[in-house]
């Protein structure tokens, strides 16, 4: 119980919250990181799994690409990118390593999603006389959105998570907090932060379920 | 004076022969880490699964929060879930095994329930015709149909779990992490890179090998296809 009750204080202590390295600097850092890295993912992903999902090829390669990602330990892939030129470029290395994380559910999810489409209403809309690319955006994308959708939402919560690690390699994020407790021999500290960046992870989350009842009825499956 | 030997290792470079033979005790102890925290935390974790994901399809308002418990472990960063076991554990290999314990939960529940779930209704009341009680139909007809959805969960809380025990290095028990995070600390791009690519080939081989079990004891699964 005494570890609850010193956590509780270090969170309720004000100078623990000001500052450079206080939890407002570091959760503004930790937000900043995961939505500039879910931009550039989706930004690589998203044109990739729809135009191999048009097309119906590279399946197998899309559907791999997820399951090898998970063999590779982000946190290896930080420090070897630290020890590159890449290393200089202040946070680069952690948007590099945190993108080539989120690729593969994003790929994969939309993937499948675009070729969940129902074939009967692909092939009436060819039979209308849609182009290429009309199909692919007004029929295939719109209604493969839930599923491109909860793979936007598992990067983005896996982003969260991630990120964390960016402070073992020194980058900045709440996973400072956590690291700097473990320096300090702080087991509060680190409990905090902990609960910190858990808390930010179910918040993000949670973001995603509402705007998923509120968005439009075609988002959720249309049923 | 001696010059410096001009070797990869002074050179410091990423792919290097001599850090390889020069270092074979370290490399060897640390895979070794790596494998029993891996193994050991896959264990416990289908250990204490098997028993939730047959309890949750027995009793189906179980489900709900069983999957909602483990969705929201999962949601925990793994350096954040190392953090929150400390008080519990303090800095030992067991607050690392405790953490990917809980991670493999997630994949291993759903994955188990989803196929205990898909063994058709036909089935389980054939095998009642025939006489077989509650248990005996569970360990004979139902655990074996899951097979295959537990063994795609399985395999992949398996080459999660390779992966995360890297972080187990801010408690000094991440195996090959160690190496990673001692090669960082002081620039030695042979021991990084070695111990990342070795990371990635035991997750590869494990894979391969659960893959190979899996062929082994569900040969029907063949059968159908061929």
């Amino acid at each position: 119980m005494s570890t609850l009750t010193a956590t509780w204080d270090w969170l309720a202590d004000p100078a623990h919250w000001s500052g450079d390295n206080g939890v407002w600097h570091r959760l503004l850092q930790h937000l900043l990181l995961t939505v500039v890295c879910l931009f550039l993912s989706c930004l690589i992903a998203l044109p990739v799994a729809l135009v191999l999902g048009h097309l119906g090829r590279g399946g197998a390669l899309a559907v791999n690409i997820s399951n090898v990602g998970r063999a590779v330990p982000t946190f290896a892939v930080l420090v070897l990118l630290l020890l590159t030129p890449v290393g200089n470029w202040g946070e680069g290395p952690t948007v590099v390593a945190l993108v080539l994380f989120a690729v593969p559910p994003l790929l994969t999810n939309a993937y499948v999603g675009m070729r969940e489409v129902d074939r009967g209403v692909v092939q009436a809309a060819r039979g209308m006389g849609m182009t290429g690319r009309q199909l692919m955006f007004h029929v295939e994308l719109p209604l493969s959105l839930p599923l491109l959708m909860n793979g936007v939402r598992i990067a983005a919560v896996q982003l969260v998570a991630t990120a964390t690690i960016a402070a073992l390699a020194g980058g900045g994020g709440l996973g400072r907090i956590i690291t700097a407790g473990f320096n300090l021999a702080s087991t509060p500290q680190v409990v905090a932060g902990a609960l910190l960046v858990a808390g930010f992870a179910l918040l993000v989350e949670g973001g995603f379920e509402i705007a998923e009842r509120l968005g439009p009825a075609r988002a959720r499956g249309g049923r | 004076m001696t010059a410096a030997p001009d070797d990869c290792l002074a050179r410091n470079e990423w792919i290097c022969g001599a850090y390889l033979s020069s270092r074979r005790g370290i490399l060897l102890d640390a895979v070794v880490q790596h494998l029993q925290l891996t193994a050991l935390s896959v264990l416990i974790g289908l250990l204490i699964a098997v028993p939730l994901a047959v309890l949750a399809r027995r009793w189906g308002w179980a489900a709900g929060p069983v999957l909602a418990l483990t969705t929201i472990l999962y949601t925990i960063p793994s350096l954040a879930m190392f953090s929150l076991l400390l008080p519990l554990y303090g800095l030992s290999a067991t607050l690392v095994v405790a953490g990917l314990v809980l991670y493999s939960l997630t994949l291993l529940v759903r994955n188990l329930l989803a196929g205990l779930r898909a063994v058709p209704e036909e089935t389980r009341q054939a095998a009642r015709g025939l006489g077989y009680g509650p248990i005996r139909l569970l360990l004979t007809v139902e655990l074996p149909l899951a097979l295959p959805a537990a063994m795609a969960g399985l395999r992949i809380a398996t080459v999660s779990a390779v992966s995360l025990v890297t972080v187990g290095a801010i408690v000094g028990y991440g195996g090959l992490g160690n190496l990673v995070y001692a090669g960082m600390n002081t620039y030695f791009k042979a021991q990084v890179l070695t111990a990342s690519v070795l990371c990635v080939l035991i997750a590869i081989a494990a894979d391969l090998l659960l893959l190979g079990v899996q062929r082994l004891i569900t040969p029907w699964t063949r059968a159908a296809r061929a």
